[in-house]
C-alpha cells in the first residue's frame, strides 16, 4: 500500500491512480476496482458509471487541463490530483489554487507524479492536502524527515491558499 | 533605506536552514543532480567553467556600507579577493566552494542580505532607478514599491516554477534609468488626473534571444491593486506560457503569440476575480514601507559651493572627473558620485574586497552610509556634499575608482563571458578591454561624448547587447569565437533594440571595428549630436561603408 502524506502525517492509502497507457481510450480502458483516481478524460467519457461508484473514485487533471472542466463535478468528487509530470513544471501550483479558490473546492486534493520532499511547502501552500511522492522515491526515514520541511518558513510574506492573508495583514497589520 | 523586523530576518534566517540541509543531502547522494539543480539556482548558485559561481541579490541595487564590508570579507575569505556587479545589480562570486555556501548564506543573512531567487525560473530580482530619491526628476520613488514586490514575489508558492525566469523592473522618474521597455513586467509609476498614485504596466519585453521591446498592457493600475495585478500576470503566463522549448518559454512570446489585447484580456479575465482580495495592498503596509525611505539629514547648503567651483576650475583633472562622474541632487548643495568600475586593465564590474572596504568607508563618511549599483556596473554615493567632492575625488583615484568614463565609451557594460561563464560562446572581457585599450585618449573620449558599448558572450545577453549604441554578441562559429556587431540600441525613454551591421569579426578585429563606427560618427554628426543620435538621422548605411567597405555594404549581408 503506497504511503502518502495528509494534512502533515505520513499515512497509508490503498488510492491506484490509473494512467492511460500508449492504446489505451479513455472509452475502453478497465477501470481497476476498489479506489482509483481516473485521468480527466476517463471521467468525462464514463461519467455516470464512475459517478455511481461514488467516494472511490477520485479525477487527476493534468497540467493543461483547466480546472474548470471539473467545476460541475467537483461537490460530489472525494479526490482530485493534479499530476507534476516534473517536479520543475509549475502549472500544478495554479491549478491548485484554482480549484481551491475560484472553484471553491474542499474536498482532497493530492499531488501526484514527480512529488518531491523540496517542494512540500510551496504544495502545501497552494492547496494540496495530501501529497503523494512516487512509489519507492523515499524511504520510511526519508519520508519522516522531510516532514520536517512544512515548518521550513514560519511566516510567510505573501497570501495564499494556506494562508489568504498576506504577512502584512495577517502580523504587521495587528502590530501597528 | 530598507531595514529588517523580526519577520524579514526570520525569514533570510530560515532559508539558510533550508539550503544547509538541502546541500547536505545533495553532498550525501539524497538529492539527485536534476533535484538540487532549481533549488541551488534559486539561492543563486550556478555550476560554472572552473567553479560554482554565487549571485547575491542586491534589492533595487541599494546597499549599506556594512553589507559592502560583509560582501568583501566573504571575497576575502571565501573567494579569490574580488567579486562582480552584474547588470542586474546582484554580485557574484566566481570561486566559491559548494560546502561554504550555507555558511556565505549565514553570514549575508547577519547583515540582511541573501542570494534567493537570483536565478532560476522565478521572479528574480527587483531593478530600478540608481538616482531614486535623489533625482530632480523623480515623480514617485520607486524604493518603497520595489521593497513591497520584493516581499510579495519572495518564495511565492504559486511562482517559483515558471516556464522561464521572469525579471521586473520599477521606474518611477520621467527618464526611464530602469530599463522597464524590456522587461517580462515594467512597472512605471504614475500619477493619475485625481493625483492618485498607480502603475502604467508593460509586459513582455526582454533580450536575450528574441529581444523584445514590452508593450502596455495596463494604463494605470490603482497602487492598491498592483500585487493582484501582477498575480493574474504570472497565473496566465504560468498556465499558458511554453515549457516544451526553453528558448520560447519566457512571457513574451506568450504575449506576441496571443497579442497584446488577447493577453489583456486574459489577464483582467484573471484579475477580476482576485481584485480586492486580500492580497490588496493596505495604506498601513504602504506607510509602513515608505517610512524606510524618508531623506536623510541633508543640511541646508548653497547650491554654488565656492570651494568645489575652485577646484573645478584650478584641477583639470578633476573638472573632468565631475564633468562625467557627477550628477545634479535634487537637494542644493549635494550631488551624486559614481564611482566608476570601469578602469581600463580590470573587467567592467569587478571590485576587489580592498576596493569595497574602501567604497564602505567612503560611503560613511560621506554619503550617510548607503550606496547603489547601476545596471551599469558602476557603483554610486548618492548623497555627497559638493563641498565633499574633491577629497572623495582624490580618494576614490587612489583606490583606483575615479575613472572619469561614465556613459562615455569606455564605460562599457560586459558580462563575465566565456572567461568564466559556461554558457557563453565566446569571450566579451578581453573584448572590452581591447577596445578600452585603443580609446585610452580622454581628450578623444570626451569628445566622442555619450556612447554606450554593450558587450555579451552569448544571446542570453547579460551584456544587453541589443541595448547598447554598440551591441557586441560574442558568437560561436564552427568552435572559433567571432563578433557580431549592431548599432542604434538604446536604453531609457527612447528604448530601442540595435541592428546587426553585417558579417561577424575575430576578437582582433573588433578594436578596428568600433574605431570605424566612431570614424563615421564623427564625419557625419552636427553639433553636439550623439553618437545614437546620429545613427537614427542617417541610419546604418554610412557606418557599414566605413566598417566593411564600399562595396562590402551594398553587397545583401546575410549571415550577419
Amino acid at each position: 500500500m503506497a504511503k502518502v502524506i495528509r494534512n502533515g502525517c505520513i499515512v497509508a492509502d490503498d488510492f491506484e491512480v490509473l494512467r492511460l497507457a500508449e492504446g489505451d481510450t479513455a472509452e475502453t480502458v478497465a477501470v481497476p476496482g476498489g479506489r482509483v483516481i481516473v485521468p480527466l478524460a476517463v471521467w468525462q467519457a464514463r461519467r455516470a458509471e464512475l459517478a455511481a461508484r461514488g467516494a472511490d473514485i477520485g479525477v487527476w487533471l493534468a497540467g493543461d487541463e483547466a480546472p474548470a472542466a471539473l467545476a460541475a463535478d467537483l461537490p460530489r468528487l472525494a479526490v482530485v490530483a493534479v499530476n507534476f509530470p516534473k517536479f520543475a513544471d509549475g502549472r500544478g501550483y495554479s491549478i491548485a489554487a484554482l480549484l481551491r479558490t475560484r472553484h471553491a473546492y474542499r474536498g482532497e486534493l493530492r499531488a501526484i507524479g514527480d512529488v518531491l520532499r523540496d517542494q512540500f511547502f510551496y504544495l502545501t501552500r497552494c492547496g494540496f492536502d495530501v501529497l503523494q511522492p512516487k512509489e519507492g522515491k523515499y524511504t520510511d526515514a526519508q519520508l519522516e524527515a522531510a516532514l520536517a520541511s512544512f515548518a521550513d518558513f514560519s511566516e510567510p510574506y505573501q497570501a495564499a491558499v494556506d494562508r489568504p492573508a498576506p504577512l502584512f495583514r495577517r502580523q504587521r497589520g495587528v502590530a501597528a | 533605506m530598507y531595514q529588517y523586523d523580526e519577520y524579514d530576518q526570520r525569514i533570510v534566517d530560515e532559508r539558510v536552514a533550508q539550503f544547509r540541509d538541502q546541500t547536505r543531502r545533495y553532498l550525501a547522494g539524497e538529492l539527485t543532480e536534476d533535484e538540487f539543480r532549481p533549488l541551488r539556482l534559486q539561492n543563486g548558485l550556478y555550476i560554472q567553467r572552473y567553479a560554482p559561481m554565487l549571485r547575491i541579490s542586491v534589492p533595487y541595487g541599494h546597499l549599506r556600507a556594512d553589507q559592502l564590508r560583509m560582501l568583501g570579507r566573504i571575497a576575502r575569505d571565501y573567494d579569490r579577493g574580488y567579486a562582480h556587479f552584474t547588470t542586474r545589480t546582484n554580485v557574484q562570486y566566481n570561486w566559491p566552494a559548494l560546502e561554504n555556501v550555507p555558511d556565505i548564506l549565514a553570514l549575508l543573512a547577519s547583515v540582511q542580505m541573501h542570494a534567493i531567487q537570483t536565478s532560476g525560473n522565478c521572479i528574480r530580482n527587483f531593478t530600478s532607478d540608481p538616482f531614486a530619491g535623489v533625482a530632480g526628476d523623480e515623480r514617485i520613488d520607486p524604493r518603497p514599491w520595489s521593497e513591497i514586490l520584493r516581499q510579495w514575489a519572495t518564495f511565492h508558492p504559486e511562482f517559483a516554477y515558471l516556464p522561464r525566469k521572469f525579471k521586473i523592473a520599477v521606474n518611477g522618474a520621467d527618464e526611464d534609468r530602469a530599463v522597464i521597455q524590456v522587461h517580462d513586467i515594467g512597472l512605471d509609476l504614475v500619477r493619475n488626473d485625481a493625483g492618485e498614485i498607480g502603475f502604467r504596466v508593460l509586459v513582455g519585453g526582454g533580450l536575450g534571444r528574441t529581444p523584445i521591446i514590452g508593450e502596455e498592457i495596463a494604463a494605470f493600475v490603482p497602487w492598491q491593486d498592483i500585487i493582484t495585478y501582477c498575480e493574474a500576470i504570472l497565473r496566465v503566463y504560468n498556465l499558458h506560457g511554453r515549457r516544451d522549448n526553453m528558448y520560447k518559454a519566457r512571457i513574451k512570446i506568450l504575449v506576441k503569440a496571443l497579442g497584446i489585447e488577447e493577453f489583456r484580456r486574459q489577464v483582467e479575465a484573471e484579475w477580476a476575480h482576485g481584485r480586492g482580495g486580500p492580497a490588496t495592498l493596505t495604506e498601513a503596509e504602504v506607510a509602513r514601507v515608505v517610512a524606510h525611505f524618508v531623506d536623510p539629514d541633508y543640511e541646508t547648503l548653497s547650491g554654488n559651493d565656492l570651494g568645489y567651483r575652485q577646484a573645478l576650475a584650478a584641477n583639470k583633472p578633476f573638472a573632468a572627473w565631475a564633468k562625467r562622474n557627477v550628477r545634479a541632487h535634487k537637494v542644493a548643495g549635494y550631488a551624486s558620485v559614481v564611482l566608476s568600475l570601469k578602469k581600463t586593465g580590470v573587467a567592467p564590474g569587478d571590485i576587489t574586497a580592498d576596493q569595497m572596504d574602501f567604497v564602505a568607508d567612503l560611503a560613511d563618511r560621506y554619503s550617510f552610509g548607503e550606496l547603489r549599483v547601476t545596471h551599469e556596473q558602476n557603483l554610486v554615493l548618492a548623497d555627497v556634499r559638493q563641498s565633499d567632492l574633491f577629497a572623495v575625488w582624490q580618494q576614490a583615484r587612489d583606490a583606483g575608482l575615479a575613472t572619469p568614463n561614465i556613459g562615455l565609451l569606455t564605460d562599457i557594460i560586459c558580462c563575465p563571458g566565456g572567461d568564466f561563464c559556461a554558457l557563453a560562446n565566446a569571450k566579451s572581457i578581453p573584448i572590452a578591454e581591447a577596445i578600452q585599450q585603443r580609446f585610452d585618449d580622454l581628450d578623444y573620449l570626451h569628445d566622442i561624448g555619450d556612447i554606450e558599448i554593450n558587450i555579451s558572450g552569448c544571446m542570453n545577453a547579460c551584456g544587453h547587447h541589443h541595448v547598447g549604441n554598440i551591441g557586441v554578441l560574442g558568437v560561436d562559429k564552427n568552435g572559433a569565437e567571432w563578433y557580431q556587431v549592431s548599432i542604434g540600441g538604446a536604453q531609457g525613454n527612447d528604448t530601442a533594440l540595435g541592428r546587426v551591421i553585417g558579417p561577424s569579426f575575430a576578437a582582433a578585429q573588433m578594436p578596428d571595428v568600433v574605431s570605424a563606427l566612431i570614424e563615421a560618427y564623427i564625419d557625419n554628426r552636427h553639433d553636439d549630436e550623439r553618437f545614437i543620435d546620429t545613427v537614427r538621422r542617417i541610419g546604418l548605411d554610412p557606418f557599414k561603408a566605413r566598417v566593411y567597405g564600399e562595396k562590402r555594404a551594398e553587397r545583401k549581408v546575410a549571415n550577419g
